[in-house]
């Protein structure tokens, strides 16, 4: 048994690590190294889950309103997805020739390397984790505010009224939006006391903070998952590719592969967002625990921490999916409305309760 | 007064939300719900629903006879001018002359489906039929002679 549980990625990584060190001498040459492994690594573990998600989301849109989804390529229509990529592959890649060739194709580059940064700090299972900086949380919000950068440079460039008002929507919405995301992520920073992911997951060891924080900490949960929905432009806050209005929006004039890494960034935007609202509400990697049940929580870490991490992600994408394919679009002043003059002020008085609680050490 | 309206929308769009959460939630939890017709599969067993309106027929009885007088209400009813009714004149036994159809043609490659034949035919010479495969290489075959070749009125029908 104790053999079985030593193999775990950290331990993987770690192997390779000590593996590699005995190898190369340099240490400069060691850390692009690893760096480069890190990196296909990366990119093997996103294209399938784009894959996965991509199949997840036609499945689930299916049920939800009451049709059978992809049935045909591959069992249960599994290979679908592989074979609208292929199809995506050879479509031609169009640029529009009053464009600006440039930032137009610059843009979806941008959208999906921004996507693929924030994946850094995220601790996919115990002691697994690309970059576990101090600063975890606030580069996490912070590089995921750049991703608005390329929506709006792929409007602009198209030169298509369009895309433009699509991005401009965007840029309003993800400005707004950022606020919400950042005021719950703080009532969590305030209770752990630290901007580390390694340290928030941690500090979950005896219950989730969903739990441990009572109301409050549930309220940030319940604006956290709103808000960062409205931050990736996912419905019902999709107004930036509105297709009954804007044909498509910023990604209008797009085809072929470029349109094929919006879809891309999407995604892993989709993943990313819930795996922060895993890491930060639901305790991350950290299996369930409950006080100081030791027989219990001994039970439930035999369960390998990678499901717990995936189990909890793929939960919050379920409800993501479920939001898209129950709610009807809002409209822009809605949309301000529902920021404003709602999300915003609650969060703020919010924010002023986890405070009181931390002070007052009123969690387990 | 300010508090209690904000609270109150609040919670209302909550709870609607929610109402809307749990019908989407149960339609995922019972695939048995599932309208979709996987068509080409099914085709032994489908069927449609009464008020289907697939193309226009001429029923027959087993004397090779119909209703229709000829009288030329559906031609005058049909909006794009889908049937034509070519009549001729019959001598009976008693040398009375009467009007019947020579040919009842139809094109459906011109109806629209939209039961004013039907409603307006004085004797119910004609129904609408069930079928749904139309789909042919050339658009003259979608021309028919609803009467059947050598067919008559049927006795007492004015
Ligand atoms: S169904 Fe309508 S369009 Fe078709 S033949 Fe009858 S009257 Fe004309
Ligand atoms: S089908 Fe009916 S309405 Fe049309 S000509 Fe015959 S009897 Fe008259």
């Amino acid at each position: 048994m104790n053999q079985l549980l030593e193999i775990s990625f950290s331990s993987l990584a770690s192997s390779i690590h000590s593996w590699l060190s005995s190898a190369i001498a340099n240490a400069t040459i060691l850390n692009v190294v690893e760096m480069a492994i890190a990196g296909v690594c990366l990119l093997v573990f996103l294209v399938p889950l784009c894959f996965v998600l991509g199949y997840m989301e036609r499945k689930v849109a299916a049920f939800m309103q009451l049709r059978l989804g992809p049935n045909r390529v591959g069992p249960k229509g599994t290979l679908q997805i592989v074979a609208d990529t292929v199809k995506l592959i050879f479509k031609e890649g169009l640029t529009p020739n009053a464009s600006d060739k440039f930032l137009f194709n610059l843009a979806p580059i941008i959208v999906v390397v921004v996507s693929m940064l924030v994946m850094a700090p995220i601790a996919f299972a115990k002691n697994f984790q690309l970059w576990d900086l101090n600063i975890g949380v606030l580069y996490v919000t912070s590089i995921s505010s750049i991703a608005v950068i390329g929506i709006l440079m792929a409007g602009w460039s198209s030169y298509n009224k369009y895309s433009l008002l699509g991005a401009m929507r965007s840029g309003a919405q993800i400005v707004s939006y950022e606020l919400s995301v950042g005021l719950s992520i703080i009532s969590i920073v305030i209770m752990t006391g630290s901007l580390k992911i390694s340290d928030i997951v941690m500090s979950q060891a005896d219950g989730w903070w969903i739990f441990k924080g009572h109301l409050p900490i549930f309220i940030s949960f319940v604006i956290f998952v709103i808000a960062s929905t409205a931050e990736i432009n996912r419905a019902p806050f999709d107004l930036s590719e509105a297709e009954q209005e804007l044909t498509g929006g910023f990604h209008t004039e797009y085809s072929g592969m470029k349109f094929a890494m919006f879809l891309l960034a999407e995604y892993i935007n989709l993943f990313v967002v819930s795996a922060m609202a895993a890491t930060l509400f639901l305790g991350g990697w950290m299996p369930f625990h409950i006080g100081h049940w030791e027989a219990f929580n001994h039970i439930m870490d035999f369960i390998p921490s990678s499901l717990w991490f995936l189990g909890k992600t793929f939960a919050i994408i379920f409800i993501i999916m479920q939001f898209r394919w129950t709610f009807p679009r809002l409209r822009v002043d809605q949309l301000l409305n529902l920021e404003w003059k709602y999300l915003l002020p609650i969060s703020m008085v919010n924010i002023i309760l986890v405070t009181i609680m931390a002070i007052m050490g009123w969690y387990l | 007064m300010f508090l209690k309206d904000y609270f109150g929308t609040i919670f209302k769009s909550i709870k609607s939300l929610l109402t809307g959460m749990r019908k989407t939630g149960y339609y995922f939890t019972h695939p048995k719900e599932i309208l979709t017709e996987e068509y080409p599969d099914n085709r032994a067993t489908l069927k449609m629903f009464d008020r289907f309106k697939g193309e226009v027929t001429m029923p027959h009885n087993e004397n090779n006879e119909h209703r229709c007088t000829g009288c030329q209400a559906c031609e005058i009813a049909c909006p794009n001018g889908t049937i034509k009714i070519i009549t001729k004149q019959e001598i009976k036994e008693d040398g009375k002359k009467k009007k019947a159809i020579e040919a009842f043609v139809y094109h459906l490659e011109l109806c629209t489906l939209c039961n004013n034949c039907i409603t307006s035919c004085p004797s119910d010479a004609i129904v609408m039929a069930q079928t749904y495969e139309h789909s042919v290489y050339d658009k003259t075959q979608l021309k028919k002679i609803l009467n059947k070749p050598g067919s008559k009125i049927m006795e007492g029908v004015e």
